[in-house]
């Protein structure tokens, strides 16, 4: 009974109604660390930045709910998750977390958040319903990126230079695999049975095998213009028919398409300063980068592999989503 | 007498410490890495502390915080790989006395010794200790000769030597266009030698001295073309003055006071540091506040990086090895694979030809960190933190 209540709860803060201006906006959002809010850029207005949703303190990661009736963003100076209702593009409630969360993932069944906390050394389950922490996943420090998949959760440590393989329920790290130089992202090819890692300071690409939960080996990248030393990847997306991989190269100033089976770089697209946030279009016809150090977003044509576009949106753009 | 201190001393050094080991928690570490820190006692750097009147003029602090919260941070990547990280602390007042407790950190274990001494002291202490199978990290003796003319097998030098800052800010002057530059030294050996850095900068990076003049540290009416600001920098035409001054204690009054309106760079205004507790990016913050959690109320500086530094690379090397053996550790550290998250940035790793680690270098003022060395306007064959300090061509070290 006291379950039933809570699920309302639920319901009121993560799946509201249904309304017309919701789902399929065709919005990009843009989550900018310094001037603490999400710009809202339209592409029927070609990509105006529409509203500006004002938020907690340095938001950096987002996620849409499955029903895209709200948007989640981590604040890492405020150590909370806003929840932003889409349609009214405004936040409705927040969701205390531990200190500076910067990465997290709604599970499948939405019930539960799992937030990086990088000043913290853990990775934390809250559950959404009532807001509370229910476990606490002590992790090499600065945990970052995450992955979930096959029930099993992945996290990254920048320091440790380490992908944490973590059980969940039991709320531990199984075993942890050593990969290059502060990893930062992950990206699940359960097709595969493989995980990628973005090695920023070894400017590389693990690549691991989830089977048998070892490296397999390192892509490497080599951007014209740029040497190794520059090439710091961070931002890792795949286009919904899985067929292409984008990874963003940070100081290196390009995001690279790569063909996921051959690992082959088949492009380098140049875009603006510290490339970190990458996301594509529902279509898979437009991908969107964020330019950490020159306030912008590249729009890519990806089928001519051409940046048609570039948009100021605010101080120090972290990340970036589509609702298509 | 002095015998006896030093021994007094040892003794009070204690026990290794490993803060995270309690927190072990996949099985227990089956190797160590043993550290140790070693310091002069009554080290003259760090006087001037506390300064006149109990009002601080710059506070410097002892790195030691640094390499704690590097051993914290070894630890928790050491459960990992089943290595646990220690370290003992000894001081002594003299070269005798730390040449001794070398060899009694040694015997207790420790072969990557971190050294907070003045170059002289760690001259004689790498001379003395050659034969022992010892490593020094040296983390705060700047000195150019320690990687040229007197540089040594057995130290590694996380802290940046006067000739990769002095190309700093030579590399920030020169992309500002303000070339021309009045140079201020004071008495000390230490200002000399800053001083003669910079000029060598100026050379290399094409900026021209129009005129060195020095100070002292007088009120003397008599003196006053030395000590008064004003009289000392006119009847010269020039961009910037670039004032040096280990003291710090002339060169806090040289901004605002120069007869022409002109920046001032060098021991006061903008100053090239291995470490700024104002940078913001590359993981700055969290070091920093992992370091204010250990050390508060003081905040990182440029000494205490390099400790913490110096116990990330022999971690990193740990780690990349997955060995506690010291031949292992060395050997690596020596080659050039490591890339050491220096949250600044490009990844460092020592220079074969004289164990300098390359890492870029800040350049801040009181409040905010302007610019970061190299600048990209400097290219480099090879690597371009190779732009900043003695590169393998012009350096007098071979050992390689």
């Amino acid at each position: 009974m006291h379950r039933l209540g809570l699920s309302c709860a639920l319901a009121l803060l993560l799946l509201a109604p249904a309304s017309a201006f919701a789902s399929g906006t065709g919005y990009v959002f843009v989550s900018n660390e310094q001037s603490n809010d999400i710009a809202v850029l339209d592409p029927k207005s070609d990509y105006a930045v529409v509203a500006r949703i004002a938020t907690g303190r340095r938001p950096r990661d987002m996620h849409f709910t499955k029903d895209r009736q709200r948007l989640l963003v981590a604040c890492g100076d405020d150590d909370e998750i806003d929840v932003i209702d889409v349609a009214a593009l405004k936040v409705i409630d927040r969701i205390k977390t531990g200190s500076s969360p910067e990465i997290f993932l709604l599970s499948p069944d939405e019930r539960t958040l799992f937030v990086s906390d990088e000043e913290d050394s853990s990775v934390e389950a809250i559950d959404v319903e009532d807001k509370k922490i229910e476990r606490e996943i002590q992790t090499g420090p600065e945990p970052e990126g995450l992955a979930l998949g096959g029930g099993i959760l992945y996290a990254t440590s920048e320091m440790a230079d380490v992908v944490h393989v973590i059980d969940p329920a039991a709320g531990r790290v199984t075993t942890s695999i050593v990969v290059g130089s502060r990893p930062r992202r992950l990206l699940l090819r359960p097709e595969a049975h493989e995980l990628w890692v973005s090695d920023e300071m070894s400017g590389d690409i693990a690549l691991i095998d989830t089977k048998a939960d070892r490296l397999l080996r390192m892509v490497t990248f080599d951007p014209p213009g740029f040497r190794r030393i520059d090439v710091t990847p961070v931002g890792l997306a795949l286009s919904h028919d899985r067929k292409l991989a984008f990874i963003t190269l940070g100081r290196a100033n390009h995001v690279a398409f790569v063909d996921p089976e051959t690992k082959a770089v088949l492009a380098y697209v140049l875009v603006g300063s510290r490339a970190w946030g990458v996301a594509v279009s529902h279509d898979d016809k437009t991908l969107f980068v964020t330019n950490g150090l020159s306030d912008d977003l590249t729009i890519i044509d990806i089928a001519s592999r051409k940046a048609i576009k570039s948009v100021a949106v605010g101080r120090t753009p972290h990340s970036v989503v589509v609702d298509d | 007498m002095i015998k006896k201190t030093a021994a007094a001393l040892l003794i009070l050094a204690g026990a290794f410490y490993s803060p995270a080991l309690s927190q072990t928690s996949a099985g227990a570490p089956e190797q160590a890495v043993r550290l140790g820190y070693l310091e002069l006692a009554n080290d003259p750097r760090y006087a001037s502390d506390a300064a006149y009147a109990g009002i601080v003029l710059r506070a410097m602090g002892r790195p030691f915080a640094g390499a704690e919260v590097g051993v914290e941070e070894a630890n928790t990547i050491g459960r990992f790989i089943h290595i646990s990280f220690e370290m003992a602390k000894a001081s002594a007042p003299s070269a005798d006395g730390l040449a001794e407790a070398a060899r009694d950190l040694n015997g207790r274990g420790a072969q990557f010794i971190l050294t907070d001494l003045p170059g002289d002291a760690l001259a004689d202490l790498s001379r003395a200790a050659a034969a022992l199978p010892v490593t020094f990290f040296n983390v705060s003796a700047p000195d150019n000769d320690l990687r040229g003319a007197r540089c040594a097998a057995n130290v590694f030098h996380t802290a940046p030597s006067d000739a990769m800052k002095s190309d700093a800010l030579a590399q920030f002057l020169a992309t500002r266009r303000w070339r021309d530059v009045l140079v201020l030294k004071g008495p000390s050996a230490r200002d000399g030698e800053e001083a003669q850095s910079f000029k060598q900068s100026a050379q290399k990076f094409g900026l021209r001295i129009v005129d060195e003049r020095s100070f002292s540290l007088s009120r003397n009416p008599a003196m006053r073309e030395e000590n008064n600001v004003a009289l000392l920098t006119q009847g010269a035409n020039y961009d910037v003055v670039f004032v040096a001054d280990d003291s710090n204690d002339y060169a806090r009054y040289v901004p605002y006071r120069t007869v022409l309106p002109r920046p001032v760079v060098g021991d006061a205004g903008l100053q090239a540091e291995a470490w700024s507790w104002l940078w913001d990016r590359n993981g700055a913050p969290q070091l920093q506040h992992r370091f204010e959690k250990a050390a508060f109320p003081r905040r990182m500086n440029g000494a205490a990086w390099a400790a913490w530094a110096a116990v990330k690379a022999v971690a990193q090397a740990a780690l990349r090895t997955r060995s506690a053996d010291y031949a292992t550790l060395k050997s690596f550290l020596s080659s050039e694979e490591l890339d050491l998250d220096t949250d600044k940035g490009r990844p460092g790793s020592f220079r074969s030809w004289d164990r300098q680690l390359r890492q870029p270098i800040l350049l801040a003022t009181d409040s905010a960190v302007i610019a970061t060395a190299p600048l990209p306007q400097f290219l480099h064959r090879t690597n371009v933190l190779d732009t900043l300090g003695a590169d393998e061509p012009e350096s007098q070290c071979r050992l390689r």
